[in-house]
């Protein structure tokens, strides 16, 4: 499994390479490596079933310091690594369009890829950060420069944010390292060093938010939003798919793993709030319910989903903050599962449909009655809607269910307030299926002649491969959950049980 | 000591004049009518060799034991060599910088120039007197104010030289004004010397007053707020290669002498024999001398975070933008400088090894960043050089389109400011993380953490202002398409220069194991 890392890492550097005046070659050649990272992760996660934790490599990077190149994989580890496969696959697909320097594009890419792989396999807590830092750069460039709307301001927002999280980590994990006084930082090492309770108290939400800003924590998502809509498709794919899951990881891995008594009660209440779960808990359900409410009164497709993004990737926080079995084997499973589903609206919404109408707008795609003239597009996006609501048969029902369940077990309200959320959802996806694709105005004599001069080009093989990849998974893991959740389950158990080890 | 034992203890020094001296005579005496190409090739090879001839003989004083004895101005252990071969080291690389530039018809002058600063910087590295410490600083100083004032033609150039001389002028004046007072007060030059006065004096008025000049003076020389107002102009009026001696050899060459300031700690009463009652009272009365201190030294490494970092972001000219980066960076160091980790006595039981281990972890970030720091920004002037001499300006918009009009160029900037800013797996991150992790390691109160937060944030904030230069070439479509060409060699530097911060990022433990072994 570190040959996914690898590979990205030299496919990048390799992409680079390709000629400018070559794009079809940098397209084949990006395929090619994104395929082969899925092979390897699929290959690895196929292996892994009844292994518990593997170490692939443990030496010693710094010795000065004890930081450890260390790659590992659990359960968590390899569905995420698997994610990223299937992300980076479909992303590579339905970037087939670029024309703009083809091979840069893929050069970030693939290294954004390989940072991510790193992140999911890193077992020592400086290697995960430098893991974690090397996805920031690429993001940026990526929407910078094949960007659309607002994008310099939209890739600038995120590369801040992000820097900003990260710099909270690094104080965080700094601080772990000196307090801890080990001569090793791998995870099991400082999870076993014995942290005091009253560091962890202060250094747990230091870590949390910096880590939860990436993965969409209300208040600091609003990163998340115009990033989502500045991005190119694959990069939103991606963004959405995997780089918001890097943050909810190190909030899992590192915040709960190596601070677990900072969740433990103040020892007072404010309001009912009684400790650090208390409050992320609710950060998690506002930003549910909040996400869902604002993607309803969107009038942009893509700020529609952006927004849901927000509302679901509440629902990883939520699981986490349960700190049971049930509500974090959910949100594990909400983060594979919103990947994919994630990755299938934002492909639908901003490749297979703007490529075609060149808008985004409700308003201007109200008149379009795409459901006749892109019906592909339109019934691809009925499933990845209803596997969004959380409709029974698709991944999303079984992960948000665990998470509420989990999260009814810690505290009732929870549950309930984020019902509210799970119901403004049917709402917001339902709006834009009859805003973008199922209207029910009826098109006039002239509007019938203008779309005869005007066909749209036909669906693509990429598209139709990407949509099949991303449409097949979240089916079967939502038929078949225990594909995954027998890899999950033993791996979070020993998570809760006692740090990393 | 006779004069034999002398020469050999300033053999790399004497190779450096030596070679300034071959200089003038191939350049005036043989190459006078020789194409300007030619000469200046000439010029730069010969100071390139003469930098090799000075650290064959900076290694060969180590093995020869010199390094162990040493003697009591010049120190050959420790930081000194370390400094000294990362200075010839930068010299010779932004000498090599000088082939593709125009700004000169004397090249020889210019080379030897060069030389003879870098042998200043040398003497500065190794100084253990405050005499000696004087000598080298200016020797070092005067060569800079020639350096910044070389092209001759351009206005620019004189008038930040002038700026840049007459605060050098004060600040000498101070640093000057701040020795005579220690040697007024102990009686003696030797910094040992001082050292173990103020142990038994305990803390004085007068040392107050000494070390505030005396931080004034070398605050001058890394560009510290707020003695930092001659960077921004000497960086954009001098000459491409002579800014980035600058901002390379000549602040590491002062970072160095900071460190043999205030890095000696405890480390004066080696090898005495001393009860361990009578160490301890030595051990507060010294460091009661040294809180204010500190406390001085705090803030003015917090005013150049600040300062710098903020300063940073309204600039338009890249090169004031290097200069400011330059003073936030300083900022940093100058945390990592401040004895404040070493607040805590060691203790007593653990002997000579526990006194080494405390002085490396002080030394070893702060020697490992200020290094990683030259070396990036000798390649960050490089490409400005480059940009400047084609487009005529350094300003932002001249670096639009880089990517499209020399994509090597571009990638070279690329590594070398996103080191800058500190990202992982580039060689700034570990040295922002060594120095860092150095400050929070001993002194692990709130003011340390605070001080460390405040770095990393500002580390934060100054992503923005290099994502500026990247979004320029990288983002923003070229408007003019012609090709940027370099030459070979400059673009041969450049490239050995980018791949030696991705590499050294990728195994950070090469340079500290490197650093160490000076300490054996």
């Amino acid at each position: 499994m570190p040959w996914t890392i690898y590979l990205s890492f030299a496919g990048a550097l390799l992409a680079a390479l390709v000629p400018r005046d070559k794009p079809t070659l940098a397209r084949w050649f990006a395929l090619a490596v994104a395929v082969a990272g899925l092979a390897i992760a699929v290959a690895g996660y196929a292996a892994g079933f009844g292994q518990g934790r593997q170490v692939f490599i443990d030496a010693l990077w710094v010795p000065s310091m004890g930081i450890h190149y260390m790659l590992v994989a659990d359960g968590i580890s390899r569905v995420l690594v698997l994610l990223t496969g299937i992300a980076s696959v479909s992303g590579v697909l339905f970037s087939w369009n670029i024309d703009l320097r083809t091979n840069q594009f893929f050069a970030f890419y693939l290294a954004l890829i390989g940072g991510v792989y790193g992140v999911f396999l890193s077992g020592d807590l400086f290697l995960l950060f430098v893991f974690y830092e090397i996805a920031i750069v690429p993001k940026y460039f990526l929407i910078a420069i094949w960007g659309s709307t607002r994008r310099e301001y939209g890739a600038m927002k995120l590369a801040l944010y992000s820097f900003a999280g990260s710099a909270m980590v690094l104080i965080g994990l700094l601080a772990a390292y000196v307090t801890a006084c080990s001569h090793s930082t791998t995870f099991a090492a400082l999870a076993s060093a014995g942290l005091p309770v009253s560091f962890q108290m202060w250094c747990f939400p230091l870590v949390f938010v910096g880590f939860g800003i990436l993965a969409g924590l209300w208040p600091f998502h609003t990163w998340a939003p115009t990033g989502h809509v500045a991005a190119p498709t694959s990069a939103s794919m991606l963004l959405a798919g995997v780089v918001m899951k890097l943050g909810a990881y190190g909030c899992l891995r590192v915040g709960i793993g190596l601070f677990p008594h900072g969740l433990d009660p103040w020892g007072f209440s404010f309001l009912g709030i009684g400790s650090w779960r208390d409050v992320f808990a609710w950060l998690a359900v506002i930003g549910i319910v909040y996400g869902a409410l604002v993607a309803l009164a969107q009038t942009d497709f893509k700020f529609v989903i952006g927004y849901s993004s927000v509302s679901h990737m509440g629902f990883v926080l939520l699981g986490l903050m349960t700190l049971n079995r049930i509500g974090v084997d959910g949100a594990v499973l909400q983060m594979f599962s919103h990947g994919i589903i994630a990755g299938l609206l934002f492909a639908i919404a901003g490749r297979v449909v703007y490529d075609r109408t060149h808008t985004r707008q409700f308003a201007e795609l109200e008149p379009m009655h795409l459901s006749r003239r892109l019906p592909f597009a339109a019934w691809a996006f009925v499933v990845a809607g209803v596997a969004s609501i959380g409709l029974p048969g698709f991944s999303g029902f079984v992960a948000e269910l665990q998470v509420l369940v989990g999260a009814w077990r810690a505290n009732p309200w929870w549950t309930a307030v984020s019902g509210i959320g799970i119901i403004v959802g049917v709402a917001y996806v339902w709006r834009a299926l009859q805003k973008a694709f199922f209207t029910d105005i009826l098109p006039t004599a002239h509007e019938l002649e203008a779309e005869q001069h005007q066909n749209f080009p036909p669906i693509t093989w990429p598209e139709f491969a990407g949509v099949a990849l991303l449409g097949a998974c979240t089916l079967v893991v939502g038929l078949h959950p225990s594909i995954l959740l027998d890899q999950i389950e033993p791996a979070v158990k020993t998570l809760l049980a006692g740090g990393a080890q | 000591m006779n004069y034999v034992d002398l020469f050999r203890v300033v053999l790399p020094e004497t190779a450096l004049e030596i070679a300034a001296l071959l200089v003038l005579i191939v350049d005036l005496g043989f190459l006078r009518r020789a194409a300007a190409k030619a000469r200046i090739a000439a010029a730069a090879l010969v100071g390139v060799l003469g930098c090799a001839a000075a650290l064959w003989a900076v290694y060969a004083a180590r093995n020869n034991g010199l390094g162990v004895m040493g003697s009591h101005s010049l120190m050959a252990w420790g930081i000194a060599p370390a400094a000294q071969i990362a200075i010839l080291v930068l010299t010779a690389l932004t000498l090599l910088l000088l082939i593709d530039s125009e700004f000169t018809r004397n090249p020889g002058e210019y080379v030897a120039v060069v030389l003879m600063a870098a042998a200043g910087g040398l003497i500065i590295a190794a100084a253990q007197d405050l005499l000696v410490i004087f000598v080298g600083l200016e020797l070092l100083s005067l060569g800079l104010y020639i350096l910044t004032a070389f092209a001759k033609k351009c206005g620019k150039s004189a008038e930040a030289a002038m700026k840049y001389y007459l605060f050098g002028g004060m600040s000498a004046a101070f640093l000057l004004f701040g020795f005579s007072y220690f040697y007024g007060l102990t009686g003696t030059t030797s910094l040992a010397g001082i050292r173990t006065t103020v142990c038994q004096l305990g803390p004085a008025p007068l040392f107050y007053v000494a070390w505030i000049l005396v931080i004034a003076g070398l605050g001058f020389k890394v560009a510290a707020v707020p003695f930092h107002l001659w960077a921004p102009d000497t960086y954009e009026g001098a000459p491409a290669p002579a800014a980035a001696f600058i901002a390379s050899v000549s602040k590491v060459a002062s970072f160095a002498l900071l460190l043999t300031f205030f890095g000696g700690t405890f480390f004066s009463i080696r090898g005495q024999d001393l009860s361990a009652n009578h160490v301890d009272h030595l051990f507060s009365q010294y460091m009661g001398s040294w809180t204010h201190v500190i406390e001085v030294m705090l803030v003015v490494a917090v005013a150049t975070m600040i300062v710098g970092n903020l300063a940073a972001l309204a600039q338009s000219s890249v090169r004031r933008l290097l200069a400011y980066s330059a003073i936030a960076h300083a900022g940093y160091i100058l945390l990592g400088v401040c004895p404040l980790p070493h607040v805590s006595p060691v203790p007593q039981s653990a002997g000579m090894g526990a006194v080494l281990q405390s002085l490396i972890s002080h030394q070893l970030p702060v020697l490992y960043y200020i290094v990683t720091y030259g070396l990036t920004a000798i390649g960050a002037f490089g490409v400005v050089g480059v940009v400047e001499r084609v487009t005529g300006s350094d300003k932002l918009d001249s670096f639009v389109g880089l990517q499209k009009r020399n994509p090597l160029l571009a990638a070279v900037l690329l590594v070398l400011f996103l080191s800058l800013a500190g990202i992982p797996p580039l060689v700034g991150f570990w040295a922002k993380f060594n120095l860092f992790a150095a400050v929070l390691a001993v002194g692990a109160g709130p003011v340390p953490f605070a001080l460390v937060a405040l770095a990393i944030a500002f580390s934060a904030v100054s992503l923005y202002y290099y994502l500026q230069v990247l979004k320029r070439a990288y983002v923003m479509p070229a408007t003019d398409e012609t090709p940027i060409k370099a030459h070979p060699v400059t673009l041969a530097v450049l490239l050995l220069i980018a791949a030696a911060v991705v590499v050294l990022g990728c195994f950070p433990a090469l340079l500290q194991n490197w650093i160490a072994s000076f300490y054996a």
